[in-house]
């Protein structure tokens, strides 16, 4: 039993680690705070569910729902390159806008999958949790693998750049606007393909899915970056994951041991100012990071 | 090669801030000229860079880059033509990133960024011999984070950066002032060998009035958003420091009575 629910978080970890990627995209490499992820994931699965529903295939759903993300984070963008509004403000607005459009999606608050052919349902008589596992861990792969090398193109150290000194890559002759926007495109085609995923994944796209998006996954980013995290991006890419599994570990042990699920939230609301506040925590993981490593170095 | 004609810019014009940091400057720059400018605090030396490069608007006037009308191009547009170092050697490089992936940035300068590659051993190759050439030991460990650099060494990078593509024009924003004095001088000396090497057109701010006379071939004195005099040919190679301060002493007395006069 609880190996099963043990299982069954870390795939919902792997899931949800597709929207810390896309927060680390936005928050990190761009250092862009863009909130319309809180609207892009429910966006995915809105999209996904209707159609699967509609009787699409689930693979050809789930593109559509990333595309559908992807459209969500050029609106953002585009409020905020061509009438500069604040990136915070940017992403409030399509957060907001994009609730109706879901429901507009749906049609109802809530679209039940049961019974629908998902792209979680096994072929070949392979048993169901190894194929979901292993079709998760392919998909997050291939995620990581893309997106390290992305960054280390020519389009995507410039990206980089716009988030690390917009003045110097505006003199080197790069639109800094252009980067922002790809930059927000795919971050958030990325969060509305989880969304469509955790929607077959739990069998049922709910209008209200997305709520809280945005601080689980800075939740996940915080803890990935404290705890697995070290100059490099292809590492820092693997924490996002890796903080991702473990935040939802860390929800599935609290519930576990009794805490109401209406706290949830609030519980990771003060994960997240507990770690943003607290520099010493962070601070202190390196230490002990750093002890074990010459330990074992010295051993 | 850069023609600016009557350029004028006012910032927050209407309110009781309101600065002529530009008032009507003409400057014509041929090929090759590498000239110096000078002239005391908020005179509008970088204000004219700024416009030059793109990085604020002007109210009037024309800029020209090899007989193009660039006065509303944005500066990243300009950027592909022109190569910039700030007083800030945190201003020019990107901190987070490592000296090859910053080398690259700039080795794309003027070129469509594509989805390749950005960095083979080829470029590797070139940016070992490049920066060898700064002496600062950086050709060693090309993945070193810029953050972890000197002043000195961010400020040598960013010269580099600024020429790897030679640029039409070179703009140079008292590019030496922030760093210690033999740093400084191992920056000026490889500004002026780049600047011969690759015969690149520049403008140098600076508030070195002997440097100001030593390097380049024309000096230009600005005054409160205006063009005070200029010197080259046989002026400026007999000039000195004090010739410089008996020209500015003497405009400013010339202005100071037409100040009584209006009174
Ligand atoms: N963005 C701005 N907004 C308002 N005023 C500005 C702005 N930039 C410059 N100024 C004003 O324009 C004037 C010229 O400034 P500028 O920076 O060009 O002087 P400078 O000659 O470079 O001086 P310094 O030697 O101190 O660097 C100053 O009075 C300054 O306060
Ligand atoms: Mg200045």
């Amino acid at each position: 039993m609880e190996a099963l629910l043990f299982l069954e978080t870390v795939e919902q970890g792997l899931i949800y680690g597709i929207v810390v990627l896309g927060v680390y995209l936005s928050f990190r490499v761009l250092n862009y705070a863009d909130l319309s992820v809180d609207g892009t994931l429910p966006l995915g699965a809105a999209v996904a569910a209707s159609m699967i529903v509609a009787g699409y295939n689930p693979w050809i759903a789930t593109l559509v729902a990333t595309l559908a993300g992807g459209i969500g984070g050029l609106f953002t963008g585009y409020l905020h390159t061509k009438f500069r509004i604040d990136p915070l403000l940017t992403g409030i607005l399509t957060m907001t806008g994009l609730y109706s459009v879901n429901l507009q999606v749906m049609g109802k608050a809530n679209i039940p999958l049961l019974g629908y052919e998902v792209v979680f349902a096994s072929p070949f008589g392979l048993r169901g949790e190894v194929f979901t596992l292993g079709l998760l861990l392919l998909i997050v792969s291939i995620l990581v693998i893309s997106i390290y090398k992305f960054l280390g193109t020519e389009i995507g150290v410039a990206l980089r750049a716009t988030g690390n000194n917009q003045r110097m890559i505006t003199c080197l002759g790069v639109n800094t606007d252009n980067m922002k926007l790809l930059g927000l495109v795919i971050s958030n085609a990325m969060v509305s393909l989880s969304g469509a995923l955790i929607c077959q994944y739990q069998g049922f796209a709910d209008v209200g899915l997305g709520i809280g998006t945005i601080v689980g996954g800075l939740a996940s980013l915080i803890i990935g970056e404290m705890l697995f995290s070290k100059d490099s991006i292809f590492r820092d890419l693997v924490s996002m994951v890796l903080g991702s599994i473990i935040f939802r570990l860390i929800i599935a042990l609290v519930l576990w041991l009794g805490l109401p699920p209406a706290y949830l939230k609030l519980m990771t609301a003060f994960i997240v100012i507990i770690c943003l506040t607290a520099p010493d925590i962070k601070a202190g993981v390196k230490f002990i990071k750093k002890r074990g490593n010459s330990y074992a170095e010295n051993s | 090669m850069l023609k600016i004609v009557n350029l004028t810019k006012i910032f927050n014009p209407g309110t009781i801030n309101e600065k002529k940091a530009l008032d009507n400057i003409n400057l014509h720059l041929k090929e090759g000229d590498l000239v110096t400018i000078i002239g005391s605090n908020g005179a509008g030396k970088s204000t004219l860079m700024n416009a030059i490069s793109g990085a604020i608007a002007v109210d009037k006037g024309k800029i020209y880059i090899d007989n193009i009308d660039v006065t509303s191009q944005p500066e990243y547009r300009r950027g592909k033509f022109i190569g910039r170092v700030f007083q800030d050697p945190m201003t020019g490089t990107a901190a987070e990133m490592t000296v090859e992936e910053n080398l690259v940035l700039a080795l794309k300068r003027g070129q469509k960024r594509t989805l390749r590659k950005s960095i083979k051993n080829p470029e590797r190759v070139l940016f070992r011999e490049q920066l060898k050439l700064l002496g600062l030991n950086l050709e060693n460990d090309l993945r070193q984070k810029v953050g972890l650099l000197s002043g000195g060494q961010r400020q040598a990078l960013t010269l580099l950066m600024a020429t790897i593509t030679k640029p039409k024009l070179l703009l140079l924003d008292e590019h030496i002032a922030a760093l210690d004095p033999q740093i400084a001088n191992l920056v000026m000396e490889l500004t002026k060998q780049i600047v011969k090497t690759n015969r690149l057109t520049a403008l140098m701010i600076t508030h070195d009035l002997h440097q100001a006379l030593a390097v380049g071939n024309r000096t230009i004195m600005m005054h409160k958003g205006r063009m005070l005099f200029e010197l080259k040919g046989e002026e400026r190679k007999r000039a000195t420091v004090e010739t410089l301060l008996g020209l500015f002493r003497k405009q400013r007395e010339a202005e100071g009575r037409s100040f009584c006069f209006l009174a």
